[in-house]
């Protein structure tokens, strides 16, 4: 019961809900970068949300299955082909033993998953089985896939597969260049000069390459910060503080220039100023941001955060129900 | 018969191996199936872009260091 990893495509990792409690050690909490997507995937193919995916970037694997399987692609708009046939986004498809699973370019974002059903059965590290590959722990080896890597696939639930086949459009993800992200403002706002708060929440900021599991940099004005004498530990700039911990979803500001958006595999903590976090409800938009992405940044409250929670919470439950 | 070479990738093009280096190729050389003509960086890995097919490079059609997005033809062969 196993994928064979023909080609491994650019850096395609098993992930799942994420490895949650650890995070004040240091170790970050990983997990699918588009939570909602990956879900969608799980929901198709009769697991529990909390089943192992193969989180894909880009660049997708091409996979021959030696188990008969249900699988489910979800996430980024692509072409999926068995066997060199073109077959659905967002439906199940059914798999038998020799078949094989290939993608073509990626049309828009960033990552797109594979569910199974029975998971991705690697073992567990800390309660999860992704793979956070700088600790190198979790998924295979704790590293992203190669070819020849034999990947497990579990034993699914007795109560067999869901009636839904297809996820309805309107709950697909939508993959926009042009998106606004939520934020919360703070930890450390204060340390930006009024016109430099006006820029960070007016401007048009552009994606660049430079994106990863651990962190989104981009482009657009730059910040100005308040003129203060630097504290005993924080460095000379002033987009530097004492060390402090960074919330998931954390903006920093290096130098002033670019802006880095902290994501699922960044540190937790160090030494700049975090002058805006991210809503946990927008985490999933901002890692579907492919580069060149424009993106504006609005602040909201506490309350305006939960009740976007509360929304995605809705939907989820909608969904699984 | 010509044929486009397409990044299956966003990122940064690179016609040379490294800084100081030669580029892969220059257009009007000749190219052959799987030869390496440039790289693509994305997420600090470099990704080879190979011709598909025996040819000539005629043109590329992004230029060193700039910015490609999944499906750009980056040259064209002939």
């Amino acid at each position: 019961m196993a994928f064979d990893i023909l080609e491994p495509g650019l850096a395609t990792t098993v992930q799942d809900e994420g490895r949650i409690g650890y995070y004040r050690f240091g170790l970050p909490q990983g997990g699918s970068m588009d939570q909602y997507s990956a879900s969608l995937a799980n929901r198709l193919v009769g697991n529990t949300v909390a089943e192992a995916v193969l989180e894909c970037t880009y660049i997708g694997p091409k996979i021959v299955t030696t188990t008969d399987a249900v699988i489910a692609v979800t996430g980024a708009p692509v072409d999926v082909f068995v066997n060199g046939e073109i077959v659905p986004e967002y439906e199940r498809i059914a798999l038998v033993t020799g078949d094989e699973l290939k993608f073509g370019v990626i049309k828009g974002g960033t990552k797109y998953f594979i569910a199974v059903h029975g998971g991705i059965d690697v073992p567990e590290v800390l309660g999860s089985r992704s793979t956070y590959p700088i600790g190198a722990i979790g998924g295979v080896e704790g590293r992203a896939l190669k070819a020849g890597d034999l990947v497990p696939v579990g034993v699914g639930r007795d109560n067999g597969l869901p009636e839904l086949r297809a996820i309805a459009l309107e709950d697909r993800p939508v993959f926009s260049k042009d998106v606004t992200v939520r934020v919360m403002l703070g930890l450390y706002d204060q340390n930006l000069s009024a016109k430099g708060l006006e820029t960070l929440l007016n401007s048009e900021w552009v994606l660049t390459p430079v994106a990863d599991r651990m962190g989104l940099r981009y482009s657009g004005p730059g910040v100005e910060w308040k003129e203060r004498e630097q504290p005993f530990g924080a460095g000379q700039d002033p987009s530097n503080i004492v060390d402090a911990g960074y919330a998931v979803g954390s903006i920093q500001i290096p130098g002033g220039t670019q802006p880095i958006i902290l994501h699922r595999d960044a540190v937790s903590g160090g030494g700049y100023a975090m002058v805006a976090t991210v809503i946990s409800a927008d985490m999933d938009l901002v890692a579907r941001c492919a580069p060149g992405t424009k993106t504006h940044f609005v602040a909201v409250t506490m309350e305006q955060a939960l009740e976007a929670r509360h929304e995605n919470t809705a939907r989820a439950a909608r969904i699984w129900s | 018969m010509s044929h486009q070479i397409i990044s299956p990738l966003p990122g940064i093009f690179y016609r040379k191996p490294g800084p100081g280096k030669d580029p892969y190729v220059n257009e009007g050389d000749t190219v052959s199936a799987g030869q390496t003509i440039g790289l693509v960086e994305i997420m600090k890995q470099f990704s080879e872009v190979r011709a598909e097919f025996d040819g000539v490079l005629e043109s590329f059609e992004i230029e060193d260091f700039g910015v490609v997005n999944p499906g750009d033809v980056i040259a064209v062969t002939s």
